[in-house]
């Protein structure tokens, strides 16, 4: 059957990494970006659309395209990218905006696949070691990225009750490593001195940045509705990632909060990291495998995936980004008569 | 408008320039490097065996620990073990995990509150050595979907901080959380009755206001404090160690379920409290010398 997908952050790198998984999709019939910005990959044949972050055009758009799924992966888990009033205005009314769009009378919207993270669940000393999918959060969200996707995922569970005709697919990632991904985590690894919290070596669980595409076009796919945890297997101490990947830990004293401990100025260290340093996370990866998603890398296997591109990039430098979106050049490569062959750049 | 977009002829399009590659249909699987053999837990089974190696000379010359009925504790199979808990830094939980690693070549996890976890390094070496905090949803994994031997003191921080007087008086047995994971897990309970762990380190009182200032549960002021100084901090007294097994109970009832009646339940840890205590009790009355059993 052709789908109709709507991708929303084509701008950023899942947005744009998910629109060019897309494209190589011979049953996806259309494909429309939606971004604040200009996309950093070229698109083959999925439309680009301009939009502000809250969405509030995208209504209009729905109506107009007749799109069937909506892949919502512009949720920011990181942060350090942004401040928290654009979080907010980005996580929990871009979704409600979408929501509302799908949601609106008369949509075309059959299936909407959310891309969530496992911080929903937080870290602290008093949770299970592994969280299920419906394990409820073992401590209140201490800082605003998790409050922010509480509320989102808490938008989007309100959003599948009141229209039980359209499929909802909520997947929590963990803390992505890969071979193209910047986070705070791969930057601190990235560096000979890597922070750590003095007395603590908290188990982490990684999936492969690649294994994340797979995961939103497995269910985008196949129509898997539900709730969803992805993380590679097993999970592995802070220290022995800190040592597959060749960097030092510098301990950092664990009685002053991150802000006003001297050092860590010199690290990446969102607030989200407080926490996961000292107590890490685990969660349960049956319910998605048992739709029939197969991983292509353990936690390890993630990490390992990671410092082969660093030491690739440290040897043969960064390989030159190439291409800058040209609004004029992809309206004419696309809707141009006298453009009839194959394109490259 | 949109809808009219001659997408077919831009299908054919090359996929040349796409500078990331899309990941492969049928996974390769990736190499899992991994350095060490921490487990999902923070277990670490060469940890283990250090620790092993250094506590030896503890358990064997120490406390010249003895068991009874070690041979009821199933070789393969979860079960929750439950002791009484003694001593201001109780002995008996690395005497157990000791005794059963040593003696039956089987991992045990203790449970024990998370307020270790809080702690700096006494967190991390206290999970490498097979800690885990005492989470209903931690003792099912643990007992049901691995099965393995967990280690429970259902006494709590009760039974520690309780003072020399009250010595061999078994405190209350929590809210009997313990026997309704082992329902839920439909693994057998078997408790253990330890003698010789409140001689090891007896509270002669405790400083509650210490306590609250410093966030411990309780701050004892022990006997080993009052001789050995600093070194009574960690140090035990040369009590001699007796442990019991006594025989496994399983409960007839279906397991998974979301709820187990609450009168049963305390039922039982109220039999598995009192079978406990009459065994100290009687174990108490063969002991012709506390440092020699």
């Amino acid at each position: 059957m052709a789908r109709r997908v709507l991708v929303t952050g084509a701008d950023t790198f899942w947005g744009g990494r998910m629109v060019q998984a897309l494209e190589a999709d011979p049953s996806m019939d259309v494909i429309l970006g939606m971004g604040a910005s200009t996309p950093s990959v070229p698109f083959e044949r999925a439309e680009f659309v301009r939009a502000d972050q809250a969405y509030s055009i995208l209504n209009r758009i729905v109506k107009a395209t007749q799109v069937d799924t909506i892949l919502h992966t512009f949720m920011v888990t990181n942060s350090a990218t942004v401040s928290n009033r654009a979080m907010h205005e980005i996580n929990v009314i871009g979704t409600m905006n979408l929501l509302a769009a799908a949601g609106a009378a008369g949509s075309s919207v059959r299936h909407i696949v959310v891309k969530s993270s496992t911080l929903v669940y937080g870290s602290s000393a008093r949770d299970p070691s592994t969280f299920h999918e419906d394990t409820p959060r073992g401590s209140p969200a201490r800082n605003s990225v998790e409050r922010a996707l509480i509320e989102a995922e808490g938008l989007v569970r309100d959003f599948s009750e009141d229209n039980p005709a359209t499929l909802v697919t909520v997947l929590r990632f963990a803390n992505v490593l890969g071979t193209h991904l910047a986070t705070p985590i791969s930057r601190n690894l990235s560096r000979p001195l890597c922070p750590s919290i003095f007395g603590f070596d908290p188990l982490l669980q990684f999936v492969e940045e690649d294994d994340v595409v797979r995961a939103l076009l497995h269910v985008t796919r196949g129509s898997v509705p539900g709730l969803y945890n992805v993380a590679g297997g097993g999970r592995l101490p802070w220290s022995e990632v800190a040592s597959i990947c060749g960097t030092r830990l510098v301990p950092l004293s664990p009685f002053t909060p991150l802000k006003i401990r001297p050092l860590s100025r010199l690290f990446d260290l969102p607030g989200e990291l407080e926490d996961l340093l000292r107590y890490g996370r685990g969660v349960d990866t049956r319910r998605l495998a048992a739709t029939g998603f197969d991983y292509q890398a353990t936690s390890a296997g993630a990490v390992e995936s990671f410092i082969r591109a660093l030491r690739l990039r440290r040897s043969a430098g960064k390989t030159p980004s190439s291409y800058t979106y040209e609004h004029d050049v992809e309206q004419f490569f696309r809707h141009s008569p006298s453009v009839t062959g194959g394109v490259d750049s | 408008m949109t809808n009219g977009r001659p997408v077919t002829s831009e299908k054919k399009r090359s996929t040349a320039i796409v500078p990331i590659r899309i990941p492969a249909e049928v996974p390769e699987p990736l190499a899992d490097p991994r350095l060490s053999d921490v487990d999902e837990w923070g277990r670490s089974e060469k940890m283990r065996a250090l620790a092993r190696t250094l506590y030896e000379p503890l358990y064997s010359k120490w406390f010249r620990v003895e068991w009874e009925g070690l041979e009821k504790i199933p070789a393969e199979g979860g079960a929750l073990l439950v002791a009484n808990h003694a001593g201001a830094i109780p002995s008996d939980a690395p005497v157990i995990m000791h005794g059963i690693e040593k003696e039956l070549q089987r991992a045990v996890y203790g449970l024990a509150d998370y307020f270790f976890r809080t702690v700096p390094v006494v967190g991390t070496l206290w999970a490498r050595a097979g800690g885990v905090s005492a989470r209903p949803a931690n003792a099912y994994r643990l007992l049901k979907e691995q099965q393995q031997l967990a280690l429970v003191f259902p006494e709590g921080t009760k039974g520690p901080s309780k003072s020399f007087t009250d010595r061999y008086q078994l405190r209350r047995f929590g809210r009997g959380g313990f026997i309704e994971i082992a329902m839920r897990a439909g693994v057998p309970v078997i408790p253990i009755a330890v003698i010789g762990s409140e001689e090891a380190m007896p509270v002669l009182f405790r400083l509650p206001t210490v306590a609250k200032a410093l966030g411990l549960p309780y701050f004892p002021i022990t006997a080993n404090l009052l001789t050995m100084g600093p070194l009574g901090v960690v140090m035990p007294f040369p009590a001699k160690f007796k442990l019991r097994v006594l025989d496994p109970i399983t409960f007839d009832v279906p397991p998974d379920q979301d709820r187990y009646s609450k009168s049963r339940i305390m039922e039982e840890a109220e039999k598995i409290r009192a079978q406990l205590q009459e065994s100290v009790y009687d174990m108490l009355r063969d002991r012709r010398s506390v440092w020699f059993g």
